[in-house]
This record gives structure tokens, C-alpha cells and sequence, in this order.
């Protein structure tokens, strides 16, 4: 049988998708409630530094961030070509490398907690 | 098939490389959802910029805070609960035909798997505004 990487590349955009449809929502209403004052206990500096600085604190927030970056590249590539280019490699080269730079930083600055 | 040699012109519709889905309500619909992509991954930018601002400090922070609270900040939150919710919707939706579930002989009818999604969605939804003490 042929070798693709189109299950990997597949199986993490379902699963940026599924992380994504569960809980951005209630992460949006969480900025929106800090935004207009009533600062979730959880988003105040003390209690979110705690968190990330356990390491399951730092598997979560690098699961989120990884997934919905992987997430967005790959519909996004798809997304292109529906809008008309025609330059799948290249596209495919540049959201898949800005993913993984996103991702990588997310790694390097999460340590530094 | 082999190959004909023909005199005649045949028609070939004219397909639109850059606007075609405007063409139909269900194109669009698919185009909005595939679009959603943008704004998932605006929202991954913007926790990147809040760890990377938490990491370097509390009055770091407390600036990023008061940067969401100003009406751009705002704004840029409801821009992105707009098209996270149309995600989550579009998502859910077709899940009966991402992962149809078998039992025995036949399969579980499609509005259970979406009813499934949409439960597991408000209690996961709950337990995070919970956890994080929203309540």
C-alpha cells in the first residue's frame, strides 16, 4: 500500500476541529467577562501562572494552541484553492511551517513560566 | 473511451475560479464554514500573544487586560464568538457523516450523534466557566 501522510495531516485538523467546537466559545466568553471587568479568578496573573507553571497547566495550554493552529492551516490551505490559487504546494509548505513556528514559540515561551 | 476526433464545439460551463460559491446559498454556506479557519486561528495567535505576555510578568499582564477591555479588544472578541460559534455549529452538524456510528446491523440515526455533540457542548462549555470560576 501506497505511504500518505494524509492521515496525520487529517487526523490532527479533525481533531483541532473537535477541540476547537467544544471549548473556544466558553474560552471567548471568559475574555469577554475579563474584558468588561469581571476578571474570571481563574485569568487573574496569580492563579494563571500557577496553572501554567504545573505541567499539565503547560500540556493544556500547548494542546489548545497547537491543535487550533493545525486546525486553521490545514482548512486554510484547503480553503485557498477554493478561493482560486492554484499553488498547493507552496500554500501547503507555508501554513503547515507557521504552524508548527506558532507552535514550537508556544513551547519556548511556556517554559519560561 | 477512445479518443474522438469531433467537428463540433462542445459546451463547457463556465465555473468562476474565484467567486464561484457566490453562485448558490449552499456554496456560500460551505465557503462561511470553511472560513471559520481564519478565526480559529486568530484565536490561537491571540492565546499565544496572552501566555507569552503572562510569562513575561504581571504588570505585563495586568497592560494585556486592559488592552482586551479597550473596545477594540472587545470587538475583536465578539468578531471571534461569531464565527467560533458558527464553527462549533457547522462542526457538530456534520459529524453523522464524519463518523457515522454502527450498531449490530444498522446505524445510529444522524440526530443523536449531533444531539450527543451539542450535550457534550454545553457541559464541557459549564465545566470550563466553572473551573475557572465564572460563577
Amino acid at each position: 500500500m501506497a505511504k500518505s501522510n494524509k492521515p496525520v495531516v487529517w487526523g490532527l485538523f479533525a481533531a483541532g476541529g473537535t477541540v476547537a467546537a467544544f471549548i473556544t466559545p466558553a474560552l471567548v466568553v471568559l475574555a469577554l467577562l475579563a474584558a468588561t471587568g469581571q476578571i474570571p479568578p481563574l485569568l487573574s496573573y496569580d492563579r494563571l501562572h500557577a496553572f501554567a507553571a504545573h505541567w499539565t497547566g503547560k500540556a493544556v495550554l500547548f494542546g489548545i494552541v497547537f491543535l487550533s493552529l493545525w486546525h486553521a492551516a490545514h482548512r486554510l490551505r484547503v480553503t485557498l484553492h477554493d478561493f482560486g490559487a492554484r499553488c498547493d504546494t507552496a500554500i501547503a509548505v507555508a501554513v503547515y511551517l507557521l504552524a508548527t513556528a506558532g507552535s514550537i514559540a508556544c513551547i519556548v515561551i511556556l517554559f519560561r513560566i | 473511451m477512445a479518443e474522438q476526433v469531433t467537428t463540433r464545439r462542445p459546451y463547457v460551463r463556465e465555473v468562476p475560479k474565484t467567486h464561484w460559491f457566490l453562485r448558490q446559498p449552499r456554496y456560500l454556506r460551505y465557503m462561511a464554514r470553511e472560513v471559520t479557519c481564519v478565526f480559529i486561528g486568530a484565536y490561537a495567535v491571540f492565546m499565544l500573544v496572552a501566555i507569552a505576555r503572562l510569562a513575561e510578568g504581571r504588570e505585563a499582564y495586568d497592560e494585556f487586560l486592559r488592552e482586551l477591555a479597550s473596545p477594540a479588544g472587545i470587538a475583536f472578541q465578539l468578531v471571534i464568538l461569531v464565527f467560533a460559534l458558527y464553527h462549533t455549529i457547522s462542526w457538530f452538524n456534520v459529524t453523522p457523516k464524519a463518523m457515522p456510528v454502527q450498531l449490530g446491523e444498522s446505524f445510529v440515526p444522524g440526530w443523536i450523534i449531533v444531539a450527543a455533540h451539542y450535550a457534550g457542548w454545553i457541559a464541557v462549555s459549564i465545566i470550563i466557566l466553572a473551573l475557572a470560576g465564572a460563577f
